[in-house]
């Protein structure tokens, strides 16, 4: 074994934390799964890292997927962290662009991560086009702080109106605070996010506050304890836009980690169904309380600019564009009072779960549809808490809940909660594809973690889909994913102007400017790349239009008019079936991307060296309900299936971390990477 | 009531449910006035092909359409029997306000869906256009006493015949309006959300067929009027009764009254409006159309599970005496509907916030203030800053109301202060929360805002259409009234100055370095303020959300 050839993904969830190691020498691998130590995430990381051999002095780079960040946000445990506005401002935050939580009802509050005592004002104005109208009155700023800090402040973000426009302002703060802010967590809203919209600036700057001590610390932590375990590479760490970044930028831009494991999620998913010769997929994370879907159209990924991760708490910062709907294993199934059999959004989590964990919940989950109908294996439940899962609790809740209001028996009611679950999971596949516009029939569906593979096969049909595609360890896409990561720093400046009247050239000039400042990012710290590359956007539309298009334009035809403009129609051809003649068009941002490309490894190291035949692979039959009838089903060991082995629904391959339901009328192929193609007959 | 099998019927409803949403997010997406895009003044759906009631209707759209719209469809087809020829790829467009709702601003697009040579419904698009002629810049005329002050009147004509564009159409509408290139492009958004819903239908019905999907519809429209059935059940029986006051019709300054006497009697429910006010002269009328479509906007905010289809109407008996306020006759002005339609749901709160304290909050801040401050350009360009303002929420059982939110009728954002200032010749000095502004109360009544802005231009005109100037939002169930709304300008001593019609203005002149200063209301507060936990105090006076100092 060569010095340092080994890479290793750890995706630290909210349940399990998954590991994958690489030897990229000699093509080795091994996959750990080890449950998540909660508020102490580092305990699970190293727990995972001593069940393998590896030693970590002989690692070169580990990559992290965290939820600490997010955690944090959604359960409000952030540091107490201070703002400092422009004078009459330091509401903006708590009054968010006016919005409400649900549309009906009127009833629901926002409390902001930063409260009112810990906002303060300072004499200071720039105006839109950049002019200083009022001096940044700095003993204002230094008292300021100063209450700030005798309240208890561990962190402070400045954010001044139109400081996009000019940042000035912003920055002689930053120079100001560093000489009285006793730490390093000090944040200035356009350093983060140099763009037009106030609101969603400030509240972008608040999370990064709010999160920069813990996410700190916690790294810290983790590095201290990789140390003394004798590790000595690179620590890198997951961004929600599916690149990575290292740690020390990680502990300035902790906000860039609020979606940071499920991307990973993605990333691997594109890279496997790449390999697999699919272009064109839609990833499905089920998990206990949503689905989440993202679209990867031509091999590639979708961002999104902005995301809220709870009511008011929105995050501007590009991320893989995920959607998620309240229907997930746990989720209550339920009759409303209008007679309409409902799933979710109520949910029953992991803690105390569907009705066969026997774990105090009484209402039926999908879970317990699907356990009732012997697609789940009652006897292995998945995640090794529980020995079993009662099948007759489940029957009985299905039935009082579900069956009796509607009419039905147990089993007719556990499969009408299948087929109205699997509709509103069909909806949100739907929602990425068809009002996108793309075609169904062109893409499959690529299930990750646990519970997806369970509905695929069902999904082809009533989506109209291609074929789905199961990765061969499902379980851990997520942290396989951190070992494929690029590494990515995305950037933006507000431009605002109409393209006729643009000086190309400064344009230009400033997007390459941006791109050294990105490249110089990627860093020298010793990570090999095989390629860098820069991406350019502009956010365009017709003059009068408030939403954007992200319109790609290669670097060297920024300065080209003709060129920018032809890309905008084309982009605009795509979303909206046609463009518009004789209407002034804006540019109203200027995103640039700096990408290294980490070194690929050839995802045929994952397929099974040998096999056995279908015939070999049966370790047990199972009655199984399925198109209204049972079927006594062959359940297969997934893994031990040999490349190119057919198996004919209706069938179950289970594995450890997961169960595929091959349904009547389609059959399941391993691919030459150990995938399971599954596809109608 | 229809029998359906329980598990093709929930499929269904999310299917026709996804369709609408889509031609919501469509139109949203591509178009070219923020009132639309942002501002989401827009709705889509399905309606009877009989009787236009409503089957199904996106849920992204401004909630004051979801009753709206049904009589919009009714309209239509009313003049399609009297036309006698229609046929598949005719789309009908109109804004009469006096003939299916709302005010001149929305106009909207209707087309028939035909299935096996039947017509199977209608689609149905609405939109809220930038400037449809008329006095004032973006049509909130608030001193019109006719309605053809307040703009182009569009009865139910055909854009399209057999899916072949009339023209002649297109060159009245833009000739029209003072922004005939936004009027272009939200009317062809209009149009492509209609033509994706028809492909989505044809799609739909091709997977189910055309009487399957048709007995959901019906199904689902009967379960909404059983589960209204048991909501108004649920209730005591009784009579319970509240009116609430409008400051003035911005002709004559003299308050004018909703009053509202509700009954409950076993499954069934009546909103009697009998002592309102008689129509008035100014543009605060409005249509029945559009006061049946408030009080659906009403019931759905307190009973926020009931579906959005006409169902839920069957058990409701609406009584609105003719020629009152709630009733208005043509060409009594309507542009500021939004105002009157906001009091009416107040008043539908506090009574049942008297029937069943839980299920009702208090009355949120009650008007849209929709302010505009318009100039030329050196160039002689005209320019118009225009938007609609926030305030508070009511208490409601749960807890506080909140702050800074939308109004009841309307899912609307706020532009960002600089996509204004940078479009703009203004500077905003204030955007913050008014303290003391919400209803006290066991939960209060969350804040409204203060929003004040510098001219930077030489000189400029501003408007205002609001309300709430003289009478605050009240509380219920013992709470207090949040504090009025309150718009101030130089009173050219050094001093501010407000309205003669309080809240109401047009052609204030401003110069250079001016401000006007908007403050509006909280929401009521809801229960006694004695029983308001005492942490919750603490942190009102801690986060400066109450102020001992200086209570207005």
């Amino acid at each position: 074994m060569t010095d340092k050839s080994t890479v290793i993904g750890v995706d630290v969830g909210g349940t399990f934390t998954d590991l994958f190691f690489l030897d990229e020498s000699t093509g080795a691998i091994d996959v750990v799964k080890v449950p998540s130590t909660r508020g102490r995430e580092a305990d699970g990381f190293l727990d995972g890292l001593s069940r393998n051999n590896t030693r970590l002095a002989e690692v070169g780079t580990i990559v992290h997927g965290t939820t600490v960040g997010t955690n944090a946000l959604l359960e409000r445990k952030g540091a107490k962290c201070g703002l400092i506005t422009s004078e009459g401002f330091r509401d903006v935050l708590e009054m968010r662009r006016r919005d409400r939580p649900a549309t009906w009802g009127l009833r629901g509050e926002y409390t902001p991560v930063i409260p009112r005592d810990m906002r303060m004002e300072v004499p200071e104005r720039i105006l839109a086009d950049g002019t200083i109208d009022t001096p940044l009155d700095h003993d204002a700023l230094r008292a300021a702080a100063q209450t700030l800090l005798d309240q208890g402040a561990e962190a402070v973000v400045v954010a001044f109106v139109n400081a996009y426009a000019n940042t000035a302002h912003e920055e002689e703060a930053l120079q100001v605070l560093a000489e009285i802010w006793p730490n390093e967590h000090l944040t200035a809203a356009t350093r983060l996010l140099p763009e037009i919209r106030e609101f969603e600036r400030s509240s972008t700057a608040a999370l990064n506050g709010y999160l920069q001590p813990v996410v700190a610390s916690y790294l810290d932590r983790l590095n201290t304890r990789l140390g003394e375990e004798g590790f000595g590479g690179d620590l890198l760490i997951v961004q929600s836009n599916g690149g990575v970044m290292t740690v020390d930028t990680a502990r300035q831009l902790p906000v860039r980690t609020a979606l940071s494991g499920p991307a990973a999620g993605v990333i691997a998913s594109a890279e496997i169904a790449a390999a697999a010769g699919f272009e064109n997929v839609i990833t499905c994370d089920m998990g206990g309380t949503s689905f989440d879907v993202s679209l990867i159209a031509g091999g590639e990924t979708h961002l999104a600019a902005q995301t809220s991760i709870d009511f008011g708490m929105v995050v501007r910062s590009p991320m893989i564009e995920i959607s998620t709907i309240g229907a997930g294993g746990g989720s209550i199934a339920w009759v409303d009072d209008a007679g309409i059999l409902q799933i979710g959004p109520e949910s029953a989590g992991s803690i105390p779960g569907p009705v066969a964990y026997g774990q105090g919940n009484d209402r039926p989950t999908v879970t317990d549809a699907n356990v009732v109908l012997g697609r789940i294996n009652a006897d292995r439940p998945i995640g090794g808490k529980l020995d079993r899962l009662d099948v007759e609790a489940s029957k009985a809740a299905i039935l009082k809940h579900v069956g009796e209001p509607l009419g039905l028996d147990a089993i007719e009611a556990a499969a009408a909660i299948l087929k109205v679950a699997n509709a509103r999971l069909a909806g949100a596949l739907r929602l990425v594809s068809i009002e996108r516009g793309y075609d169904p029939r062109d893409f499959s569906a690529l299930p990750f973690g646990g519970g997806g593979a369970l509905h695929a096969g069902a999904l082809i049909g009533e989506v109209g889909l291609k074929s789905a595609l199961v990765p061969r360890y499902p379980g851990v896409a997520s942290a396989l994913g951190c070992v494929i990561a690029d590494m990515r720093h995305d950037q933006v400046r507000t431009v605002n102007g109409i393209l006729g009247a643009l000086d190309t050239d400064a344009l230009a000039a400033q997007a390459r400017a941006m791109g050294d400042e990105g490249l110089a990012l990627l860093g020298d710290g010793g990570i090999s790349f095989t390629g860098r590359d820069l991406l350019v956007e502009l956010d365009m539309s017709y003059l009068g239009q408030t939403h954007t298009v992200a319109v790609p334009v290669a670097l060297d035809a920024l300065s080209d008019r003709d060129q920018i403009k032809a890309a905008f129609e084309s982009t605009y051809d795509t979303a909206f079936g046609s463009h518009l003649e004789n209407v002034a068009i804006r540019v109203l941002n200027l995103r640039v991307s700096a990408i290294g490309r980490r070194p690929k490894f050839d995802l045929r190291v994952l397929a099974p060296t040998s096999g056995v035949t279908p015939e070999d692979a049966i370790a047990s039959r199972r009655q199984m309900y399925a198109d209204g009838g049972w079927h006594d089903t062959p359940v297969y060991d997934r893994l031990a299936l040999a490349v190119g082995s057919v198996v004919a629904g209706p069938a179950i391959l289970e594995q450890l971390d997961t169960t595929i339901i091959v349904e009547p009328g389609q059959n399941a192929r391993v691919d030459d990477f150990g995938n399971i193609v599954l596809a109608a007959d | 009531m229809s029998d359906m099998d329980p598990i093709t019927l929930a499929v269904l409803k999310g299917r026709l449910e996804q369709i609408a949403d889509e031609m919501d997010a469509t139109l949203f997406r591509s178009a070219f006035n923020p009132i639309i895009a942002e501002a989401h003044d827009a709705s889509h759906g399905l309606y009877h092909a009989e009787t236009g009631e409503t089957l199904i209707q996106g849920k992204s759209g401004l909630p004051i359409f979801v009753g709206a719209m049904a009589y919009a469809t009714k309209a239509v087809i009313d003049k399609a029997r009297e036309d006698g020829n229609l046929s598949d790829g005719d789309v009908y467009i109109f804004n009469d306000p006096y003939d299916g709702g709302t005010h001149l601003s929305d106009f909207k697009l209707i087309r028939p869906y035909f299935r096996d040579g039947a017509l199977f419904c209608w689609i149905a698009s609405v939109g809220h256009w930038h400037d449809v002629g008329g006095n004032v810049p973006g049509n909130y005329n608030p001193v019109a006493t006719e309605s053809f002050q307040e703009g182009m009147l569009i009865p139910p004509v055909k854009l399209y015949s057999g899916g072949k564009l009339n023209p002649d159409i297109v060159t009245i509408l833009s000739a029209n309006s003072r922004l005939p290139r936004s009027v272009y492009g939200d009317m062809n958004g209009q149009v492509n959300a209609l033509q994706l819903g028809i492909r989505r239908l044809d799609a739909l019905l091709d997977e189910y067929s055309g009487p399957t999907v048709q007995q959901a519809l019906t199904t689902l429209r009967d379960r909404g009027a059983v589960l209204m059935r048991a909501r108004i059940a649920g209730l005591p029986d009784g009579t319970w009764s509240a009116t609430d006051y409008l400051d003035n019709d911005g002709i004559t300054d003299e308050q004018m009254q909703i009053t509202l006497k509700v009954t409950v009697k076993g499954e069934e429910l009546t909103l009697d409006f009998t002592g309102t006010s008689a129509q008035c002269m100014g543009p605060l009328n409005i249509s029945r159309s559009t006061a049946e479509a408030a009080c659906y906007v009403a019931l759905k905010h307190v009973f926020p599970d009931v579906p959005a289809n006409g169902g839920v109407l069957e058990p409701v008996q609406i009584d609105l005496p003719e020629e009152s306020l709630l009733c208005a006759k043509a060409p009594r002005p309507v542009g500021g509907y939004t105002e009157t339609i906001l009091r009416l749901i107040d008043v539908v709160f506090q009574c049942f916030a008297q029937a069943a304290p839980e299920i009702a909050p208090a009355p949120a801040y009650g008007t849209i203030n929709a302010l505009s401050i318009s100039g030329h350009n050196p160039g002689g360009q005209r320019w118009v800053m225009f938007s609609f303002f926030g305030g508070g929420h009511g208490g409601h059982s749960d807890g506080d109301g909140l702050n800074h939110g939308n109004a009841p009728i309307s899912t609307a954002t706020i532009p960002p202060l600089e996509i204004l200032e940078s479009a703009y010749p203004v500077k905003f000095t204030q955007w913050a929360l008014r303290p003391n502004s919400g209803g006290e109360g066991e939960y209060r009544g969350g804040l409204g805002a203060i929003y004040e802005i510098e001219l930077l231009a030489d000189d400029a005109q501003a408007f205002l259409f609001g309300e709430r100037g003289r009478t605050p939002p009240p509380g219920v169930n013992g709470g207090g009234a949040a504090l009025r709304n309150r718009f101030t300008f130089p009173d050219g001593q050094g001093g501010w100055a407000e309205p003669p019609m309080t809240s109401k203005m047009t052609g204030l002149k401003l110069t250079k370095g001016q401000r006007v200063r908007l403050e509006t209301p909280g929401g009521g507060g809801w229960g006694n303020p004695a029983k308001r936990a005492p942490a919750l105090k603490e942190q009102d006076q801690r986060l400066g959300y109450v102020e001992t100092k200086d209570k207005a």
